[in-house]
């Protein structure tokens, strides 16, 4: 049985019920909520169907403008902060002997696979004052006290931090075991130090890699929807906090939708990118 | 030096990783309703908790009712889908393979917010079924992942010798197709189900006032009055993510599962 284009409607049939499932639920919905951000707000909750700009211009305020400036910072010192953490750790996990990559792997899905909410409520509880990590630090005599180190900048920062981690060490982890090793040995025969070969061999080599992790981490991160709530002040909220407000806490869906849609575009557009300096790479 | 630098950086992120997972295991064990670190007296009864108090032991059921229907449903989407472009030459069709990759690489709140318009248009916003609908649609990337990664190692000549045999596509589906794929199958659905189990915005948006799943539950209860349930539920989802990914890694290939997956992500 070769692989051969369809002859019949019948050979169509194992597609009828993905397609129909993802055009019905995912196209669609998609579609519903793109409508949504040019609808008329009414009082009290409800939308009526309209063709308005006005969801959009309040993307214009200083307010907004702020949050996103905001978000868009956050996402790249998080995105940054965890490609420089892992870069080295997912090289030397892939010398490590297989089954201890095994253990490492399954340790960092288990915690990728964290709900926010429970991210959130365990750092939030490392950083209080009854439960938190300063105690450690009384009990060893390094503080006098013990003080809240959340709601602050540096409490969402570990906390989305620690989220991505782990989703940056699995995208890095393929390309860094296929890496030829004949790379860090000419290197090293050569005399150079390996932390020396690491940052004048592996990094340039992976410069595209590098790149490509560094915008979907900036993604994964710009989509934290809970930790800059529960870790952060008002002033530390993101795009995507605010969308989850105004739908469910302003009941202003059409402005909700704007933003979304918003947050798409800027995706997208980061996807392409990603997908660019991919083909790039192959080239090279 | 060299090693002892790496043995301490390996150490650093380990301990990064479980710092948090350490403090909250010792904020679940606590006697009393406190949330004290290290803790006061030594006490499994918030373990019993989640069973015995009728509020968590209920979200205890709809999460796992919610994560065991919705990840088969994602599996049932993504195999005819997978199996479809594997057997057949039909370049459109890879625009399903994208539309199924698409929810899951976008920001999570968007496709939360699109089903939330969704079924507030369609007038069945608040039902317990609409969140097994947004849950396999958002997770159905791991099985299609998982699954196309499985039809492209299986060998095409196995499939071509018992079509010479004179067995029909259905046949060769369920003898010859099925047996080969179905670690793959397995792994996509575990995936499906561990996130599952743990998603909060989808199903906060969807059925967040009619049905409370655990993450939900950990929300409010972070907001409306803090108990150890919340740190012994927390031990209870990192226990079993880590014990069905181990399962995953014993009876599959783990590094190669998560080789492909990186490369398909992009």
């Amino acid at each position: 049985m070769k692989r051969e284009a369809p002859q019949s409607i019948a050979d169509y049939g194992p597609l009828f019920f993905p397609a129909g499932m993802l055009l019905v639920f995912f196209v669609v919905p998609f579609g519903t909520m793109i409508a949504v951000s040019f609808f008329q707000r009414q009082q009290g909750g409800f939308y009526t169907p309209a063709f308005v700009l006005s969801n959009y211009e309040r993307f214009l305020t200083v307010f907004f403008g702020g949050v996103l400036g905001f978000s868009l910072m956050l996402a790249v010192t998080v995105a940054v902060c965890c490609v420089v953490l892992a870069l080295p750790f997912t090289y030397l996990l892939s010398k490590l002997p297989r089954r201890l990559q095994v253990i490492w792997l399954v340790a960092l899905l288990s915690v990728l696979s964290l709900s926010e909410v429970i991210i959130g409520f365990a750092w939030s509880t490392l950083f209080s004052r009854t439960a938190g990590i300063t105690n450690i630090l009384v009990q060893l005599g390094l503080m006098k006290q013990a003080v809240a180190l959340s709601p602050s900048f540096g409490a969402v920062l570990t906390g989305m931090v620690y989220q991505a981690l782990p989703y940056t060490v699995l995208v890095l982890y393929p390309a860094l075991v296929r890496l030829d090793p004949t790379l860090m040995e000419a290197a090293r025969t050569l005399g150079s130090s390996p932390v020396r070969a690491f940052f004048n061999v592996l990094v340039p080599a992976l410069r595209n890699t590098i790149m490509a992790t560094l915008i979907m981490v900036f993604i994964f991160a710009l989509g934290s929807y809970l930790l800059p709530q529960i870790l952060g002040r008002p002033q530390h909220w993101t795009l995507s906090v605010l969308i989850t407000d105004q739908a469910i806490y302003q009941s202003n869906m059409p402005f909700a939708a704007a933003m979304a849609v918003f947050l798409v575009l800027v995706t997208l557009g980061l996807v392409a990118l990603t997908l660019l300096i991919g083909r790039k790479g192959e080239k090279a | 030096m060299i090693t002892w630098l790496r043995r301490f950086y390996f150490f650093a992120i380990g301990l990064f990783l479980a710092l948090p997972l350490i403090v909250v295991a010792g904020v679940s064990v606590n006697a009393k309703q406190t949330l004290a670190f290290p803790p006061q007296g030594f006490s499994l009864g918030w373990y019993g908790e989640i069973f015995l108090n009728p509020e968590w032991r209920s979200a205890l059921f709809a999460s796992v009712l919610l994560a065991t229907t919705s990840a088969a449903l994602a599996v049932l989407i993504a195999l005819p889908l997978s199996w479809f472009l594997w057997r057949r030459i039909a370049p459109w069709a890879n625009v399903f393979q994208v539309l199924g990759i698409a929810p899951f690489t976008l920001p999570p709140v968007i496709t939360a917010l699109g089903l939330l318009t969704f079924w507030a248009t369609t007038g069945f916003y608040g039902q317990p079924w609409t969140a097994v609908i947004g849950h396999a649609i958002f997770f159905v990337t791991l099985p299609l992942v998982t699954l196309s990664l499985g039809f492209s190692a299986i060998d095409r000549s196995f499939v071509e010798a018992a079509a010479t045999m004179g067995a029909n596509d259905r046949t060769i589906f369920r003898t010859v197709i099925l047996p080969l794929i179905l670690p793959y199958l397995v792994s996509g659905y575990a995936f499906a189900f561990v996130l599952s189990l743990n998603e909060y915005i989808v199903a906060y948006m969807t059925v967040g006032f009619t049905l409370e799943t655990l993450p939900i539950k950990i929300f409010n209860a972070l907001r409306y009055g803090y108990t150890p349930t919340m740190a012994s539920v927390t031990i209870l989802f990192v226990a079993t993510a880590a014990v069905i990914f181990s399962l995953v890694a014993k009876f599959g290939d783990l590094p190669k599962l998560l080789g492909a997956m990186a490369t398909d992500d992009k």
